[in-house]
Order: C-alpha cells, then sequence, then structure tokens
C-alpha cells in the first residue's frame, strides 16, 4: 500500500512535470547532499545522536533526525562519526606569501590583504584537512593600524576569486604593545614606547577626522553651488580611517596586556568608533568585566604563554573566565601549524575550566563568525545557513580526530579517502610551494612572531 | 593553607589502624571527587626536634596527631590510592585497584583487595585514571624563561659547532617557573637538552620536575649527547657564498664531526701511552676530547637530530664508524626509508608530530610517521621540544593514535618507553613496586585533550597543584560559575 502509493505519486509527478521543472529537478540532484547517520554536533541546538543534514543548492535545508533524501541526493554515511560546522579561524596570516607586515610606517590601514592573497598555499590545503572552511586573514601586528583583512572560504583548488567570501564585512587591523615599538623602535623610529604606540594611532585618527571634516566643508560648498570650491585629495590611508570613524570596519586589536584593553576602550571612545574583538587577550580575564560591558569579543588561544614578556601573565583559564563574564569567546590560530587542529583547542577549554561541550564548539565556529561578522551565514548547523559542514571519524573535541570531509557550500573539496591530497577541486599537479616553511611565521616581525 | 580548586576539592582521612580502617569516609560515587590530602608534606613542617644527633622526629600535624618519624622529614608516610582505574603500562588495565607509595617508592599494586598499610594517608581515587609520570624525551626547561628575553636564555652556545664540553647541568634553572606549570599536567621526568644550532652542542641532563633544588631535581648528568645534523648546522656565512665559513655545506659539518671523533680517540691513545710511560709528565688535559670518550665507548647514547633521509642516513654512517650508541630525534621526513630506519634498531624520539609535511607531500605526512614506525617494531617516545608548551606533550602522542598509532603504543611513548630509552626503566615508567612513586590521578585518559589531571606525585610525594598559572588564575577571581552567557 505504502509503495504504491508512492509509487502513483511519483507518477503523477512525472505525468505534471513540465520540461523547466524536470530542469529544476537536476539542479536539485545537482544540489542536494545528505549526510545521515553521524553524531551532529549543531552548535546552537545540541547534539543530535543519529542525525542527519541536507543541503540543498548549498544551503542547509534540514537538521534532525529524520530527515529524507530528496530524490537523486548525494548520500554521504556518517555513522559512527561526527558532524559539525566548519571550523572557522578569525586569526590568520596564510595564503599571504609573507606578506603580512607592511612594516615601513606604523599607520597602513589602506593596505588590503587581498591583494597578497595567494589561493594555492599548500598551507590552506593543510588547514581544509583540519576542517577549517572559512578563515580571516588579517595584516600582521607590526603597525598599530594594519591593513585591511580578507575573509575567505577554504574551497582549495578554485579560482582566487571563487575563494572569496561574498559580501562579507571589512575589517581591519589594529595592534599595540611589544611588537610595534619594537619593529619602529629597532630602527630609532616613532614608536618605541607603549606611549609612542598609542600617540600614533590617536594622531592618525584625529587626521581622519580632519580628513572628514574637509570633505565635509567640500561637499557642503557644492551642494551650496560654490563653483570655486577646491576638492581634497582623496587619500587612500585617510579614507580607511574614516571608515573606521564611520563605522564601516570592524576593528581588530592585537592586544595582550589589560592596562592595553583599557587604552584601545579609551581610545574608541574618544574617536567614537566600536572595537570588535581583542586577539591574543592574553590579560583578558584581568578586565573581563571592562571588556563584556563594552560588547568586545575575544579570541585567544587556549594555553600559549611566556613566548614573550607580554604573554607572561597568560593562564588557561582565561578563555572560558571571559566567557562566564559574558564576553564571546573565539579561539584562534595565529599559525599556520595550529589552524590544522583548532578542534583540539577547543577540547582543551573543557580541561581548563570546564566549558561544555557547545560551548567549547562555538570558540570554534559561531564566536569567531561574529567576530568576523558572518555568523548570520556560518558557525552552525541551522536551516538556511551556508552547507559549510565538517565530519570527523570521531569526537571532535579530542586527541583523537581526524577529518573525513570538508565541505563547503555543499560541495565536498576535501575527503581523505581519496589517494593523493585527499583534495577534489585541485588539479593533479604537486603543489610545489617550496618555500613554506610553515614557521609560526605569523605576524612576520622579528624572532618573536605572535 | 591556600588550596587550588582541585585540591579543594579532595578530603582525606589518615588510615589509623588495620588495612580495613583504613577504608576512608565515602564521599559519594560522583567521578569528580578525590579524595586525598594535598598538603601533607607542608603539614609536616611544624615539627620538632627531640635530640639533636638523632634522626628521630616528632612531628606534629595539623590535626594534632604525634608520629615518630624515622625517614627523611620530607618524605611523607604511607599514601594509599584506591578506587582509581590503574594504568600499569607492564601488566595491563586495573579496575578499581589500589596503590601504594612509600619512602618515595612504589611498594604494593594490585586490585581492590591489595592491604593498605597501617597509618596510611588514603585517597580514593574513585573514577579517576592513575598512571605513571610522563616522560618527556626533549625540552629546554630551565634553559629558558621568556624565549624573547635573550637575558633568560642559556640554550646553546653559538660559538662553534663541536660543543661536547657544555653541559646543561650548569645551566640548569631548577626554578624555573615552567616547571610548576609543566607538571601540572602529569609531566614529572624530562631530558633537557641544548639548542640544534651546533652539531655537537653539548650534554643533556634527565630530571624530576620536583625537588627542592637543582641537585635534587637531575637525576642524570652528562647522560647524553646530541649530534645534530639536519643542515641548520652549516651556518658559516652561508653555502659557497663569499665569506662564509667551515663548515657551510653537509660534507663539512659531516668532516667536522668526523676528525672531532678521531680526534677524540687519538686523545685517548695518548693518554693511556703517557699512563704507561711512567714518566709522571703532566698530560695535558683537554676538556672537549675527554667530553668525548663516553660516547666513544658506547657508555651512553648519542642523541642524534634529523629530520631527512640523507641527514639521518650520513649521521648514522658516522655512528657506525665510531660504534656509537644511537637514539635518533626528530625524524619526521623519513617516509622514503622507513624499513631502514628500522632495520637500524635504535629508539626513534618522533617530533614534533606538528611539523609540516613537505611542499608536495599530504597533509598527513608527517602525523602518520609513528604508526608507520611502530608498525615496523621501532620504539618511540615523544618530545615537546618547544618551551612554552611543554605541557602538551601527552596531546602529541594522542594526536599520533588519531593517525594509526595503537593507544597502548602511544601511551608507552609517554612512559616506558622513555624511560628504557633514557635508562632509567629500573625507576620510571610504569606503576610497579620498587619504582619511583612518579604517579598521576586524572579524571580521565591521559592523552585526551579534555582530561585535567588532579594530583601528580614525585617520589612519592604530593606535588602541590599550583603554578604561577593557577595563582593568576585565583588572585582575579578564579573561573566563574555558571549560569552561562548568552553566547
Amino acid at each position: 500500500m505504502r509503495f504504491l502509493s508512492w509509487a502513483s505519486r511519483l507518477l503523477m509527478v512525472a505525468l505534471t512535470l513540465t520540461l523547466p521543472a524536470l530542469a529544476q529537478s537536476a539542479n536539485a540532484q545537482q544540489g542536494d547532499l545528505l549526510i545521515r547517520g553521524g553524531t551532529v554536533l549543531t552548535v546552537t541546538h545540541g547534539e543530535i545522536q543519529n542525525g542527519s543534514v541536507l543541503i540543498h543548492n548549498g544551503k542547509i535545508a534540514a537538521v534532525g533526525r529524520n530527515v529524507a533524501a530528496p530524490a537523486g541526493a548525494t548520500v554521504i554515511d556518517a555513522t559512527g562519526k561526527y558532524v559539525m560546522p566548519g571550523v572557522i579561524d578569525c586569526h590568520s596570516h596564510l595564503a599571504l606569501d609573507s606578506d603580512v607586515n607592511e612594516a615601513t610606517s606604523p599607520i597602513t590601514p589602506s593596505m588590503m590583504m587581498i591583494d597578497a592573497f595567494q589561493n594555492t598555499d599548500k598551507g590552506l590545503y593543510q588547514a581544509l584537512a583540519g576542517g577549517v572552511t572559512t578563515l580571516l586573514l588579517l595584516h600582521g601586528s607590526a603597525n598599530m593600524i594594519g591593513g585591511q583583512a580578507v575573509v575567505i572560504k577554504n574551497k582549495f583548488g578554485l579560482s582566487r576569486a571563487d575563494m572569496l567570501f561574498p559580501n562579507a564585512p571589512r575589517s581591519i587591523k589594529f595592534a599595540s604593545g611589544e611588537n610595534p615599538k619594537r619593529v619602529y623602535g629597532s630602527r630609532n623610529q616613532l614608536p618605541s614606547t607603549r606611549m609612542g604606540n598609542f600617540e600614533v594611532q590617536r594622531e592618525a585618527l584625529l587626521q581622519a577626522k580632519e580628513y572628514m571634516r574637509t570633505w565635509d566643508e567640500y561637499n557642503a560648498k557644492v551642494q551650496k553651488g560654490d563653483k570655486d570650491a577646491k576638492m581634497p585629495r582623496h587619500d587612500l590611508k585617510l579614507e580607511a580611517l574614516a571608515d573606521v570613524l564611520r563605522g564601516k570596519l570592524y576593528v581588530q586589536i592585537h592586544c595582550y596586556r589589560a592596562d592595553e584593553f583599557l587604552n584601545e576602550i579609551a581610545m574608541a571612545h574618544e574617536f567614537g568608533y566600536h572595537i570588535r574583538a581583542f586577539h591574543h587577550a592574553l590579560e583578558a580575564y584581568k578586565v573581563a568585566d571592562k571588556i563584556a560591558a563594552e560588547g568586545i569579543a575575544v579570541a585567544t588561544w587556549p594555553d600559549w604563554w611566556g613566548f614573550k614578556v607580554e604573554a607572561w601573565d597568560a593562564q588557561p583559564w582565561n578563555a572560558v573566565m571571559c566567557m562566564r563574564h559574558g564576553i564571546r569567546v573565539a579561539l584562534k590560530s595565529d599559525s599556520n601549524d595550529l589552524v590544522r587542529r583548532l578542534n583540539q583547542d577547543a577540547g582543551k577549554v573543557i580541561h581548563y575550566g570546564g566549558a561544555t561541550r557547545e560551548e567549547a564548539l562555538k570558540m570554534i565556529t559561531l564566536n569567531p563568525a561574529w567576530i568576523i561578522g558572518v555568523d548570520d551565514r556560518v558557525g552552525s548547523l541551522d536551516v538556511g545557513k551556508d552547507g559549510d559542514v565538517s565530519i570527523w571519524n570521531s569526537d571532535p573535541l579530542s586527541s583523537y580526530a581526524k577529518v573525513d570531509k570538508t565541505i563547503i557550500d555543499g560541495v565536498v573539496y576535501f575527503d581523505s579517502s581519496l589517494p593523493g591530497y585527499g583534495l577534489t577541486k585541485w588539479k593533479d599537479a604537486p603543489m610545489s610551494q617550496g618555500d613554506f616553511e610553515g614557521s609560526d611565521d605569523e605576524d612576520g616581525v622579528g624572532e618573536v612572531q605572535q | 593553607m591556600k588550596i587550588s580548586p582541585e585540591a579543594a576539592k579532595l578530603r582525606s582521612r589518615e588510615a589509623n589502624t588495620s588495612p580495613e580502617a583504613a577504608k576512608p569516609r565515602s564521599c559519594g560515587a560522583q567521578t569528580d571527587r578525590l579524595m586525598g590530602s594535598f598538603n601533607l608534606g607542608t603539614r609536616f613542617l611544624l615539627f620538632i626536634a627531640l635530640f639533636f644527633a638523632s634522626t628521630l622526629l616528632l612531628a606534629q600535624s595539623s590535626r594534632g596527631k604525634t608520629k615518630i618519624l624515622t625517614a627523611r622529614v620530607e618524605s611523607p608516610g604511607p599514601i594509599a590510592i584506591r578506587g582509581a582505574k590503574l594504568l600499569t603500562i607492564t601488566h595491563g588495565v586495573i579496575e578499581n585497584g589500589v596503590l601504594v607509595m612509600e619512602n618515595g617508592k612504589i611498594t604494593a599494586i594490585g586490585g581492590a583487595g591489595t592491604a593498605i598499610p597501617r597509618g596510611a594517608q588514603v585517597i580514593d581515587a574513585s573514577g579517576m585514571t592513575v598512571y605513571p609520570g610522563l616522560i618527556d624525551s626533549e625540552t629546554n626547561l630551565g634553559l629558558t624563561e621568556i624565549e624573547a628575553v635573550r637575558a633568560s636564555n642559556d640554550i646553546v652556545e653559538p660559538t662553534e659547532e663541536i660543543f661536547p664540553n657544555m653541559h646543561v647541568f650548569d645551566a640548569f634553572h631548577a626554578e624555573t617557573e615552567r616547571i610548576p606549570v609543566t607538571r601540572f599536567n602529569g609531566v614529572t621526568n624530562a631530558i633537557v637538552a641544548p639548542g640544534s644550532a651546533d652539531s655537537i652542542p653539548g650534554q643533556d641532563i634527565f630530571i624530576q620536575l620536583a625537588g627542592k633544588d637543582r641537585d635534587e631535581m637531575v637525576m642524570l648528568r652528562d647522560n647524553a649527547l646530541p649530534l645534530n645534523m639536519n643542515g641548520s648546522q652549516r651556518r658559516r656565512g652561508g653555502r659557497g657564498i663569499e665569506g662564509a665559513h667551515f663548515p657551510s655545506t653537509r660534507m663539512g659539518v659531516a668532516e667536522q664531526v668526523r676528525q672531532a671523533f678521531l680526534d677524540a680517540q687519538d686523545y685517548e691513545a695518548r693518554q693511556q701511552a703517557a699512563a704507561k710511560s711512567g714518566k709522571g709528565e703532566p698530560f695535558k688535559r683537554d676538556l672537549k676530547m675527554e667530553a668525548l670518550l663516553p660516547y666513544l665507548h658506547g657508555q651512553r647514547p648519542v642523541v642524534i637530530g634529523a629530520e631527512e633521509p640523507t641527514d639521518l642516513e650520513t649521521a648514522m654512517s658516522i655512528a657506525h664508524e665510531f660504534n656509537l650508541k644511537v637514539i635518533l630525534n626528530h625524524v619526521t621526513h623519513a617516509q622514503e626509508i622507513l624499513d631502514e630506519v628500522a632495520s637500524w634498531h635504535v629508539p626513534v624520539v618522533f617530533g614534533p608530530i606538528y611539523d609540516f609535511p613537505k611542499p608536495n607531500e599530504r597533509y598527513d605526512a608527517v602525523y602518520s610517521m609513528p604508526a608507520e614506525l611502530a608498525k615496523r617494531g621501532v620504539k618511540l617516545a615523544f618530545a615537546s621540544y618547544r618551551v612554552e608548551n611543554n605541557r602538551n606533550l601527552p596531546y602529541e602522542a594522542g594526536y599520533a593514535v588519531a593517525f594509526g598509532l595503537p593507544y597502548d603504543d602511544a601511551l608507552k611513548s609517554v612512559t616506558l618507553n622513555a624511560a628504557e630509552i633514557w635508562g632509567v626503566a629500573d625507576k620510571l615508567g610504569s606503576l610497579d613496586v620498587g619504582k619511583l612513586g612518579n604517579v598521576v590521578i586524572a579524571n580521565g585518559d591521559p592523552l585526551d585533550v579534555k582530561t585535567t589531571v588532579k594530583q601528580v606525585f614525585i617520589d612519592g610525594r604530593e606535588i602541590p597543584m599550583e603554578n604561577r598559572q593557577t595563582r593568576l588564575r585565583d588572585q582575579y577571581g578564579g573561573v566563574p560559575p555558571e549560569p552561562a552567557p548568552a553566547h
């Protein structure tokens, strides 16, 4: 009976379908991917045993225990495996061919990281094999105000343009502390102290204000019909800073010390912009209430410490202490090495401070997505979000997990069961980026990088 | 008395009569609760010497009980851990087992019925996992505090390539803040080695990660000689560039090492001849040559640090020429010569497992190496190397499991294998009677990132579960309790 009704429905559908509809079903066939039978870690609504995720035309169409496979859907059997959103790294300097720092001036807001983005960097492949689907590629920390970031989807093997995260918000990198003062101080230039650091930053923001005023005056004159109004110069650097003041750029600040968080917050108040996140933030626990009150997120490591003086007061309970004070916390890599196993870093916040599994997972998915400004599109397994999924052979919140498949917009880009690199979109050619040593050369500003 | 949150969860009582009476007060079946007094040692601080010449001491515990101690002041009485899952390493897993330590050593281990001696402090470790202290086969603990601060670095003496007469022992800073942070995760022993900028940068030490001073912490002095040949020692001004100094190539590095061992052989011959001649002329000692002799005699191991097949083969050929006893170190890019490495029948300290694959290699080319080596019968150990996170040693072994290394092999690699490789298996590496009381209590699998270590014992003594980082945590209010935040 059941079969009959199913068959008759099929017959009816077949009879009533017109050609365009047939074309549509062909599309659906292309676009439907069902991952079924795994432990689904949704990040926003718990863990589903023996659950399924359906991706239709690149978007998540269903998540749950009983999800039927549409006709023609590609089915991935995830029995015994773990299914979670793609991992998101909101602090990376991968794929920039070492062009991380334009360390020729402490204020370089018009540097566009997209201009250095090298989509064939094999570090991206290694990150993909660690389940990473979205990255924020940032300028380094040599400058108080560095360049503007690029957000990518890790569709390794596709063209440069195809790897850009469509319509992602713009972010700009600020820095503070040891790196700027060392880089310029070692050349006997300003800044060589934290006083100099903040003075340089304040001066630049003042210039931007002046620039905006000059343009406002000019525009007002033009509007009044003043033909003699002299057009000010279009200045990329000041235009970028003006966008900071206009709130058009998310401000991502490399910052370690408690006093510097307070300075940066005061500076933001003084000039009227918002800080999206403090990165590294190893002393955030000392002023967590104040950071929380500002709505500023923290992007940190769970257990890095002591590699330089401003990292000496790090302690591994920082992430959970901040979270319990109400701060959005992300765990980020800032490292071509760590980006390959951010899942283990998430496991560590269960160890240090007793985060719940969901809280731990959020720190490498939804929270970094918020810092980048794409949390409405990625970072959890929710209907309507992008079909960015990582499938693991074992609990990702453990030492023992490795990635089976990494899926972006419903397309498998990495499959560990494939021979060779395990890549689906990479041309067969061997990778050849010989110079990639993969050192922790993140910020690229001397012997201590982070 | 300040007690860390971990320790605060713990309760204890002393057993005062028979094994039967040694039953601890029940604290329920909660797995996260563990009983024990964690500052017993400090309670003995209030001791009074009755007789100046006597070793008999009257100790007053904080509970007001009086005890006569005949042992050293630092030695606690017997400690018994019961109720835990014991990972013995040598004889399997004992569920609900008992482990007793006394006078610094393990004195009994077995099932629930194992006798607990009179007067033992009993720790109820129900739901916990107990395992031998982990051994890190290369660190530079005590040779640097903050890498970026030059004044705190004593890692390597870079003015010559051949420096066997440099002794880590002479620089080891026992009071480094890094040791309490490292042992907090269950690492109780480590090799401290000089940096690898020189082909022969000096001699190692093997340490306990606790002790009141340097001498108490150093278990083995000058126990091994690193021999680094990975291409980065050819540093004299670059290869073939004008102004380059010898050695600027791999040939140069190898030649220099060979010459050093030849010179040492000649030196020894002259030394013996001088001794025989009986003329009584003073023999001019050469510290560098002297330092090489125990290694030429095969009394102590040379630790060959190399990653690539070429470098490994070159270094091994030198080792064979001089009959050196070899431990291999790194070996992260030897995928092409796995069988050959196995045929050398030498142990391998592998890693870091996080070494990047070569540009044209699959992402897991290094991750899968420990499994491949173990499959070929190679005895493996792991090392943390990088100084700021030595505490993450167990996760390297765990990650190798993700890529095919059998779990038991992984656990052995940071316990018994390491003890055997460094010649201390009579004292360390497993839970066996007679071995040192280097024992860890944790709330789960030692190799998993989620696991929290609850208590570490070194030399049978409870180590305070605090360090600079716990103090900072507590100073700023500790981890606030739930409720969970909005995001």
